[in-house]
């Protein structure tokens, strides 16, 4: 005699389901960021972001969430660079979750297996300086990609205020004067 | 793990016997429910349940064809200045800035009782009825768009602070958030991040020595 466990499987399932269709996994970054407390809590949209991830030491590493604007974002990049990728190359970077690999490299990126690209992607960095500022020709080509984008800095707290400054700037000359600050939810309200 | 029941038959002997034997067919779920309860684990440890919380800012246009009347000119009484420091330090002053005294820059913290309490105080009217406000969308007196509207209303009045947030380039990127938290806790409108000039670093300096390098300009002069 044993219990019947065709009721307490039909839940199961159930849950799972709710679970696999709900889930919206954490995406993997190539540093570890800690966002600042703040007691906003407007909640970032779904769609249509370009993240901008900034470490403490100024390493910027973007990501797109839409496939295709990742590869007509790096084909517009590339051609301005002089660079020119196959398409198994576009393919491989659309599936990418964050890139931050300098243009002179980004072929070479590209031909590297997952693992190894983990590895390199976290001492590289997408040069925004005023000599070679690749930063502001990403932004501009993803904007021309998609008109609907909608910026967020993700940034570490202990990020120095120059490094905030030399992006807001890059922003700022592309006209780009709203954008959104990721921060996390204060857990000690001390709101008056 | 399935299991045949065999029902009936048992000491009956006969006619019964040669008839076909009632089968039930059961199958134990056990191991189904543990793997599924396994996954819902799994799922439920990678998902990203709460979506990240965001500051919308807005930042001046640094367009070279605005001219100067374009830009809002501030009225000095009614502008704070903030200079964010290196470790965390804070200061501000009021209207303009005045080089020869040292003491028109005053230190604060980022603490409810530092810059808070000022600006609170700076921006008493407008808090007040920004507060009234939120009692009355809560008592469902009005609607949220019309809260939207009647707090942007406020903030924008006339007799609101305009505070200037300038960072020093070792400043951190948190206290430029921590201020920009107090903004919005303070229902101030009117804000803007803008670049340090060496006006406010010598400021800084002056205050820190204590009014030493004004003291030193004056006598070169």
């Amino acid at each position: 005699m044993f219990i019947d466990m065709t009721a307490m499987s039909d839940v199961t399932v159930l849950l799972l389901t709710f679970f696999m269709l709900t889930a919206n996994f954490v995406k993997k970054e190539p540093v570890q960021v800690v966002t600042p407390a703040s007691v906003s809590e407007i909640k970032i949209p779904e769609t249509n972001i370009l993240s901008i991830l900034v470490d403490p030491t100024g390493k910027i590493f973007m990501s797109l969430d839409k496939q295709a604007d990742m590869a007509a974002t790096l084909e517009a990049v590339g051609q301005e660079y002089g660079v020119t990728f196959t398409p198994e190359e576009i393919k491989k970077f659309s599936l990418l979750q964050t890139f931050g690999a300098p243009m002179n490299q980004m072929k070479s990126f590209l031909g590297l297996s997952t693992e190894q690209q983990d590895k390199l992607l976290k001492d590289m960095g997408i040069p925004c300086d005023s000599t070679d500022n690749q930063f502001k020709a990403w932004i501009r080509n993803a904007r021309a990609t998609n008109r609907d984008l909608r910026i967020a800095i993700k940034a570490d707290q202990n990020t120095p205020y120059s490094v905030i400054k030399n992006v807001m700037t890059s922003l700022q000359d592309l006209r780009e004067n709203r954008y959104n600050l990721i921060t996390s939810l204060k857990t000690t309200s001390d709101e008056q | 793990m399935a299991e045949i029941q065999d029902n009936g038959g048992n000491g009956k002997k006969g006619r019964e016997k040669t008839k076909q034997k009632k089968m039930t067919v059961r199958v134990d779920f056990t191991p189904m429910v543990d793997m599924n309860m396994l996954l819902i684990t799994f799922f439920m440890l990678c998902t990203t349940l709460s979506k990240p919380q965001t500051m919308e800012i807005s930042m001046p246009s640094n367009d070279k064809n605005i001219t100067e009347e374009q830009q809002n000119k501030v009225k000095a009484s009614q502008a704070v200045t903030l200079l964010l420091a290196d470790e965390g330090k804070l200061y501000y002053y009021e209207g303009e800035p005045n080089y020869e005294d040292y003491t028109s820059l005053k230190e604060t913290t980022y603490d409810a009782d530092g810059l808070r309490k000022m600006l609170l105080r700076k921006n008493y009217d407008a808090v007040k009825q920004v507060n009234e406000l939120k009692i009355k969308k809560a008592n469902l007196e009005i609607s949220e768009d019309e809260y939207k509207k009647e707090v942007a209303e406020v903030k924008g009045g006339k007799n609101t602070p305009t505070v200037i947030i300038k960072a020093t380039d070792n400043s951190t990127y948190k206290n430029l958030i921590d201020a920009l938290d107090e903004m919005q806790i303070c229902s101030i409108g009117k804000y803007v991040i803008v670049d340090i000039t060496d006006g406010d670093k010598f400021l800084i300096d002056n205050y820190n020595s204590k009014g030493q390098l004004s003291a030193q300009a004056a006598g070169n002069v």
